[in-house]
């Protein structure tokens, strides 16, 4: 069972408290955008098989938004941090690099 | 190829079985293919036997990472129907529920299809009109289905509790024509009947790598050495990311793990298959007498092929509830599949930026009854470019916004 800690109200979280809410960080595009910018926005997903970002709400418990960085192929949890970030904290880049040397996720890695 | 019949039967039984030949042959890989599919589970194997039967296109392989048919053609509950609403995915899923009428003939190899009627019940009054509404299009799309009164759903299925207390049986959309097949079989019958034609499954070869040059394939890079091509096909579900990525394109793609469990097996009780999509369950016995149980998919992506307990516990707490009969019975085994979800629900079968790669993925939870048609449109795509089975199906239809809405149509169980 994933376990996730919210960055928000300190909790050990287990999924049926928590709503997954899909990718972090896309790229939100406005009007005057093109098809193909909106096209990524929308559909075009990460889906890696390995290191990925998500966002996932504390729906059960304090409901709120919070990010997760995430093994997909061994369910292995790095690290929680606040939703209201641009990219992962360092400390949690660091500790991915550690456990999965030379991962890659779009801009950061 | 020795065609199994009554008299082969009778034949082995007189010299202890010592003249039956191994169903498909397992070659070494040749320098070069005309077409290579990657992926040997249902959809890949079937894309091959209908090039090679209708278009004559033999010089293919058919790669395979892990054995064939071990992924989800081997994970599904094996409902096969064609009710759906968006005329598209009515066309293809009835092409494949037609095609799978005749295919244990048509392979020479028994795939156990079993037309024993499919049925989604209706528990709430959107539901009901939902349905209704279904019924009226596939009667438009020459879809034989109708919607029923509770008491037929109870005259069908005698085990079923339809005075449910949260959830009523309020009526269901019956297509006497869907039901199961054997999921191994297919995948069997296909590998057998392919190989027969020449083609080369080739098993236990990873591909690491698509080679290119001036925006064409012209090869794999496999654990088994480098494969050229003149055509490629990716048929690889739940891995289709994955290939994406190496192919240097992006899929509106997610992956994520959806399960099913079977029980110990009962004597016989139902001989229909039932879907329930407000309750999110469904269940159909097998020939075993083991009741086939599945439910939702997970909502994060996933490649590890386990699901969440709470997602077996929701489903089986809501089929007790119909189903009161079950409420004490073990469960056996319990499994899950990596499944591509798109966009709009809908599958993927289509040109890709690459001239000549071709892509069939995004069956998402149902794809295992689509597998005939899928196979007959991705290999006329494959031979001529273009195929009317497949046209709503590409790749651009998330760009220029022409969804084939079917997770709000259809509901949410496949």
């Amino acid at each position: 069972m994933l376990i996730l800690n919210c960055p928000y109200c300190g909790v050990d979280a287990e999924e049926t408290e928590l709503s997954p809410g899909g990718e972090a960080h896309l790229k939100r595009y406005g009007p005057g955008s093109s098809d193909a910018d909106f096209e990524d926005y929308l559909f075009q997903r990460e889906n890696p098989k390995g290191v990925h970002f998500e966002r996932w709400r504390h729906a059960n418990g304090c409901g709120k938004w919070f990010h997760a960085a995430r093994c997909t192929m061994t369910l292995e949890v790095f690290g929680t941090y606040e939703a209201q970030s641009l990219e992962p904290p360092k400390s949690i880049q660091k500790a991915i690099s550690k456990k999965r040397p030379g991962w890659s996720w779009r801009e950061f890695s | 190829m020795k065609r199994y019949s009554a008299f082969a039967v009778a034949r082995e039984a007189l010299r202890f079985h010592s003249g039956w030949e191994r169903a498909w042959r397992s070659p070494a890989p040749k320098k070069k293919y005309d077409v290579i599919i990657i992926g040997a589970g249902g959809h890949g194997l079937a894309t091959a036997y209908y090039l090679g039967r209708n278009f004559g296109i033999r010089n293919v392989a058919v790669i395979e990472k892990g054995w064939l048919g071990g992924g989800n053609t081997g994970r599904n509950t094996t409902i096969i129907r064609s009710n759906y609403l968006q005329d598209p995915s009515a066309a293809i899923y009835e092409k494949a529920r037609g095609l799978y009428e005749n295919l244990s003939q048509d392979l020479n190899y028994n795939i156990m299809f079993s037309p024993r009627g499919v049925m989604m019940l209706a528990q709430t009054q959107h539901e009901v009109r939902g349905y209704q509404r279904t019924a009226h299009a596939n009667a438009l799309q020459g879809v034989t289905t109708e919607f029923i009164g509770p008491q037929k759903v109870k005259e069908l299925c005698p085990i079923m509790n339809i005075d449910g207390p949260r959830y009523p049986v309020l009526g269901a959309l019956w297509q006497p024509r869907g039901g199961t097949a054997r999921h191994d079989a297919v995948a069997w019958g296909y590998a057998r009947a392919c190989s027969d034609m020449g083609m080369d499954i080739i098993q236990k070869c990873e591909v690491t790598g698509v080679r290119q040059s001036g925006g064409k394939v012209v090869g794999v890079d496999t654990t088994k050495g480098a494969i050229d091509c003149d055509k490629l096909g990716v048929v690889v579900a739940g891995h289709s990311g994955v290939l994406a990525d190496m192919a240097g394109f992006r899929l509106p793609i997610e992956s994520v793990a959806l399960q099913a469990l079977v029980s110990e097996p009962i004597k016989p009780c139902m001989d229909v298959v039932v879907m329930a999509n407000t309750v999110h369950g469904y269940m159909s016995q097998s020939d075993k007498g083991e009741m086939v149980i599945g439910g939702g998919a997970d909502g994060y992506n996933n490649y590890t092929q386990r699901g969440s307990f709470h997602h077996v516990e929701e489903t089986v707490r809501a089929l007790v509830e119909t189903f009161p009969i079950i409420s004490r019975l073990k469960m056996l085994r319990w499994w899950g599949g990596i499944v591509d979800m798109t966009g709009d629900r809908s599958p993927i079968l289509s040109k890709t930026p690459l001239e000549n790669c071709f892509i069939n993925c995004g069956w998402g939870t149902g794809g295992f009854k689509a597998i005939p048609g899928s196979g007959w449109g991705m290999a006329e795509l494959m031979a001529k470019g273009h195929s009317p089975l497949t046209e709503g199906f590409s790749l651009d239809r998330f760009k220029e916004g022409r969804f084939i809405d079917e997770s709000v149509a259809a509901g949410v169980a496949h």
